[in-house]
């Protein structure tokens, strides 16, 4: 995960607490979208950000699973044409995966 | 209308492994955190040799000694399957070893800011003065002149005021801070943007070797890479357009520099489209040359899968766009695509606005445009780096938004992909693989008779910048020339009798009256 992003996280979850707080990503592949989702949970497994070693346990969610709590006008204007492209189960089961 | 064509297109690219080591930031920047890096110490045994870049296909098809549609029959690993008999030179242009290209960086440099040691300038000398396009380049004679010796350039580069210049393990030269405090003008930046002049310079070298274009000819060019060249109190001031088309005798051009991260060629090519179309200028030139921070990017990925370095190849191109001579494709400026500020940045959004609604205004459905050339970087670079294969997804993507427009039946998908699309084949240079690596190929293909039309997208990161999160993208459709066009501009002596026709009807009216 981008570094600048590991430290925007950080600092958002200092800011307004973890309890509040749940990463939405928009990772077009399985592999990078679990390295997203184990980031902000159990910390920076390539050891080059800010989250090296720091277990924020933030829950991440793909943006596939909120389907049913988006406006689907939006779903359908924003996300469906990839949701056509992209596979969708590969990238919700890695994501999943690091929910606990 | 009266549309603009494409008359030609050279491509270059450059084999730069010591680069990939010395200025390919993945390398720098892991340099200055971990100096005992494992990686570092790992990467010289991934890099490959010179005959092996050439004889890789997609640099095969690069330089157009091989269609894209050539590429779809090569099982992968694409760099197991040497083309036999490959040669440096090609249909399109040509690829260039480290040494030769390290000759014409200091060929290229007005300031002195090039040392190359003396025994290796003699040699590259003679290689250049033999070679059939930059044989007669000015200021070849710079390489019989103030050659450096190991010991100085050693001093230079020890001392951080100069970038070492590498060729086969052995320190050859370096390029020198060019100000003693302007950021702007660090030895680095000077290295970069060197780097990006020299490489341009090949390729309008190419352009103008291998089409009828004249150099006195070319009006106006737009250097369109992701470099720029200032000072520190005007960082990006310019001018790469000018200082290349001077390397190349284009004493009648004038020029500036087109920026948009990788959109930037896209940008630049409907700049000159309209300025060809208008009149404003006949011949006008795009090009850009290579980047050597890019050098190497997802090197770590690359030596950790056992592979050879991919990213070790500078690219550059030059496309002439002039007047509708009622032969070459034509640039269909009554439909250009492009992503409005307002338009949103959701993948669906940026299609829609570069791919989609362009069509709609030529009246075509996206099945009926024969080939898209988007961001056609190298799936063989990318996917092991997590990246995936870029330009086919970019076809899902096409092929998704057709479905969704009620163009396509969702099972005809694949089908529709695999013929509109085609494989990456570009090195992974920011702007050099965004849609323009295929014109080449396409003009062949439009003139040939094969397709009638192909979609050119540029698409732009420009959250890279830190100035806003606005992405970008622009595309155009070339298309086969009906043939049928008119004279521009208008007739002084047509114009001077339709005024003395009008003032003799007044004067009879008057007379009758």
């Amino acid at each position: 995960m981008d570094l600048e992003n590991q430290a925007r996280i950080k600092d958002l979850a200092e800011k307004y607490g973890k309890e509040n707080l749940i990463v939405v990503l928009g990772g077009a592949e399985a592999e990078a979208s679990g390295l997203a989702a184990e980031t902000v949970s159990t910390g920076d497994p390539t050891y080059a950000g800010p989250l090296s070693g720091v277990s924020l346990g933030l829950k991440a969610y793909h943006i596939f699973e909120l389907k049913d709590e988006i406006d689907p006008a939006v779903y359908d204007e924003q996300i469906s044409m990839m949701e056509m492209v992209l596979e969708v189960d590969e990238i919700v089961n890695e994501v999943k995966n690091y929910r606990g | 209308m009266n549309f603009p064509v494409v008359k030609g297109a050279a491509y270059a690219l450059i084999q730069a492994k010591e680069m990939v080591l010395h200025h390919g930031t993945t390398q720098t920047s892991e340099g200055r955190k971990n100096p005992a890096s494992e990686h570092l110490m790992k990467l010289p045994e991934h890099l490959r040799s010179f005959q092996d870049a050439v004889s890789y296909p997609p640099n095969q098809v690069y330089i157009g000694n091989m269609t894209p549609e050539d590429l779809r029959s090569i099982p992968r690993p694409w760099y197991q399957a040497p083309v036999s008999g490959a040669s440096r030179n090609g249909k399109f242009g040509e690829i260039m070893p480290e040494d030769e290209f390290l000759g014409l960086m200091k060929i290229v440099d007005a300031f002195d800011l090039v040392v190359l040691e003396e025994q290796f300038q003699n040699s590259v000398r003679e290689k250049l003065v033999g070679h059939p396009v930059l044989g007669d380049i000015m200021g070849l004679e710079k390489l019989s002149k103030d050659p450096g010796n190991a010991e100085e350039i050693r001093k230079l580069v020890d001392g951080h005021t100069a970038q070492p210049m590498y060729f086969e393990g052995k320190l050859v030269g370096c390029v020198k801070r060019a100000h003693e405090f302007d950021e702007a003008l660090s030895d680095r930046v000077m290295f970069e943007n060197l780097v990006g002049k020299a490489s341009a310079t090949f390729a309008l070298k190419l352009l103008l070797a291998k089409t009828k274009l004249q150099p006195d000819e070319v009006e106006y060019i737009i250097e369109c890479s992701e470099e720029a060249c200032g000072d520190m109190n005007q960082r990006g001031g310019g001018n790469f357009a000018k200082a290349i088309g001077e390397m190349c005798g284009c004493i009648n051009a004038t020029g500036s520099d087109t920026r948009s991260f990788c959109a930037g060629p896209v940008h630049a090519l409907v700049e000159a489209a309209a300025l060809a179309q208008t009149g404003i200028y006949k011949n006008v030139v795009v090009l850009a040359g290579g980047s050597s921070a890019k050098l190497g990017m997802n090197s770590k990925d690359h030596v950790k899968k056992g592979m050879p370095i991919l990213e070790d190849m500078l690219g550059a191109f030059a496309i002439h766009i002039g007047e509708n001579d009622g032969i070459n494709p034509v640039i269909r400026t009554d439909g250009i695509g492009r992503h409005r500020i307002g338009s949103g940045s959701s993948p669906q959004a940026v299609m829609t606005s570069i791919v989609a609604d362009p069509l709609d205004k030529l009246g075509y459905k996206i099945p009926e445009v024969d080939r898209y050339s988007p961001e056609m970087q190298n799936p063989e670079i990318t996917e092991p780096a997590g990246a995936g294969d870029v330009p086919l997804a970019n076809f899902k993507m096409i092929g998704a938004l057709s479905v969704k427009r009620g163009e396509l039946e969702k099972s005809e998908l694949l089908k529709a992909v695999n013929s509109f699309g085609m494989p990456g084949f570009a090195p992974t240079q920011g702007h050099i693989p965004s849609g323009v690596p295929f014109i080449g190929h396409a003009r062949d293909m439009i003139l040939s008779g094969e397709i009638n039309r192909a979609m050119i997208v540029g698409k732009g990161s420009l959250f890279l910048g830190r100035l806003t999160n606005l992405f970008d993208g622009v595309s155009f459709v070339m298309e086969k020339n009906s043939g049928v066009f008119q004279e521009t501009g208008f007739n002084k002596d047509e114009v001077r009798l339709m005024i003395a026709e009008a003032m003799r009807d007044f004067a009879q009216t008057f007379r009758g009256k």
